[in-house]
């Protein structure tokens, strides 16, 4: 019976030593202590939130520079080819015009050609008959150079002129 | 509430079987010891009888000596609240119970370590208790387990305040040292007992459920020390656990709500069973806390005694021998009352928050 009967004094004491572990426990340790880890978790809670974000918002800007990317090749491919068939066609047109161009002047040095050709062979002509002149009046002069001859001659003409 | 995956763990189920199976070993041990027994005693009948009842009792109880180791004990001061007046004197006077101490009131003698007012030649008046009230004598000492108590205060509040001030000086840092120790229990607290039981108001009961849990806990780890500072049972004391179911009772009972006095006042039956109702659900607010003060008291009080009771029988069967029966068992019964320290600390706690939240809990009919 003893063993089950509370003491006055210890019950006394229990309960204002407890309660002044209470009031001390809870101003200076329960309260810091729950508001810290309190704390913590909701920050703890914010990063993961935040992570979470940063990582949608990763992979959408991931999937944006892919997209991107995607159509820059496109249109880098467009502008190849564009840019081929241009300087085909330029290409193809200098050469016409280089053929056409050198056909002209084929025919404009061959008329030239033609022309000199011609003075040439008139002024050799001219020559010709100059020096053919010159010859025969040298010839002529060496063959009257003494009077027995002219005198012959004159003779052979006046035979040939019959009256 | 399940608390089947606490019968489930492997540990528990272990140290059953392992205690059922050393029971039936100790059963024949005693057998034959008891017979070694008998012939010693015969021899040493002239020596003093050993009661182990006796010595386990003055373990138990509370004292007015710090029990040293030996001979040696600090008498502890004695404080007395008579009908005349306070009267402080230090338990040394006495000298263990051979002398009477006249002081400035009456004449006092320590009987089985409590005070007791001698009147006139053979009448003793003892000091008042709970269920006996007299206002001649009101021992208010300072006790064996008062001490011990403010030795396990002290120890809580160096180990919470530094707790505190870390979190102080570490915010928003991962825990170090002692508040890494102390942070899971914490939170074992707070989201195993207070959350599911108390519901989302769980905040406001935080304090005291820690409170209750830590004293506890510390008190029951204390009272399994043999020797200074423990030797004393503070939390198998039925005055403590009476202090505290008591706590209990009055927050449960000034935190409850319509509902709760509905439910006590007005249940949902016929007018006329009010009269029969009435005085059950009364029952019912006072043997919640009734059993949760039984229970803590009984449990520590029994680890106690059956720890006491197999150092004994080496002095009862007198022969160091029974110590390599005895000792094993004690320290398997050690290690148990680890478990059940912590246990009954979280049972006591979980009930408390069990009991705020039925009081506190919102109806939605």
């Amino acid at each position: 019976m003893e063993l089950v009967t509370p003491e006055i004094g210890l019950v006394f004491w229990t309960t204002i030593s407890f309660l002044i572990l209470f009031f001390l426990l809870a101003k200076f340790a329960w309260k810091p202590i729950m508001g810290a880890i309190d704390d913590r978790e909701r920050s703890i809670e914010d990063a993961l939130l935040r992570a979470e974000a940063a990582k949608d918002e990763m992979s959408r800007l991931t999937n944006e520079n892919e997209e991107l990317l995607k159509k820059t090749r496109a249109e880098r491919d467009l502008i190849l080819s564009e840019a081929k068939k241009l300087k085909d066609q330029i290409v193809a047109e200098a050469k016409e015009t280089a053929q056409k161009e050198g056909a002209r002047q084929i025919e404009l040095a061959r008329i030239e050609i033609n022309n000199q050709k011609n003075i040439a062979m008139a002024d050799v002509k001219n020559q010709v008959s100059a020096l053919s002149i010159e010859i025969a009046e040298k010839i002529l002069r060496k063959q009257f150079e003494d009077q027995g001859k002219q005198d012959a001659l004159v003779a052979d003409l006046l035979k040939e002129v019959k009256l | 509430m399940d608390f089947s995956h606490i019968l489930k763990t492997k540990k528990i189920a272990l140290s059953l079987v392992l205690g059922v199976f050393l029971t039936f070993c100790t059963c024949k041990t005693f057998a034959i010891q008891q017979e070694e027994a008998t012939h010693e005693a015969a021899k040493t009948e002239t020596e003093k009888e050993f009661n182990p009842s006796e010595v386990i009792l003055e373990h138990i109880a509370d004292s007015h000596f710090l029990h040293l180791g030996g001979e040696v004990s600090i008498a502890l001061p004695i404080v007395l609240y008579t009908d005349k007046g306070l009267e402080t004197f230090s338990a040394a006077k006495f000298e263990h119970g051979h002398a009477d101490y006249t002081g400035k009131y009456y004449t006092y003698r320590l009987i089985k370590d409590k005070v007791n007012i001698v009147e006139g030649a053979d009448a003793l008046l003892p000091a008042a208790t709970v269920l006996k009230l007299n206002k001649k004598l009101i021992d208010l000492s300072i006790t064996r387990n008062v001490v011990s108590m403010w030795l396990s205060i002290v120890i809580l509040l160096v180990i919470f305040l530094s707790v505190s001030s870390a979190y102080k000086k570490r915010e928003g840092k991962a825990p170090k040292g002692l508040q890494s120790f102390m942070e899971p229990i914490i939170m074992f607290v707070r989201d195993d007992i207070a959350r599911p039981n108390i519901g989302y108001k769980y905040q406001r009961f935080m304090p005291l459920l820690l409170t209750i849990f830590f004293f506890i806990w510390v008190n029951n780890l204390i009272g399994l020390v043999p020797f200074f500072p423990g030797g004393a049972n503070l939390t198998g004391n039925i005055a403590v656990t009476f202090v505290l179911a008591l706590i209990t009772l009055i927050i449960v009972n000034i935190n409850g709500n319509k509902y709760y006095w509905k439910h006590i006042f007005a249940p949902d039956v016929p007018v006329w069973l009010y009269p029969i109702m009435w005085p059950v659900e009364l029952v019912g607010i006072i043997s919640k806390p009734f059993a949760l003060m039984i229970r803590l008291f009984a449990n520590i009080t029994a680890g106690h005694i059956i720890v006491l009771s197999l150092i004994s029988l080496i002095f009862v069967f007198k022969s160091a021998y029974v110590s390599v029966v005895s000792v094993p068992f004690v320290v398997f019964m050690d290690v148990l009352e680890l478990l059940v320290a912590a246990l009954q600390a979280f049972i006591f706690t979980l009930l408390t928050a069990l009991f705020i939240g039925t009081a506190i809990e919102e109806h939605h009919h």
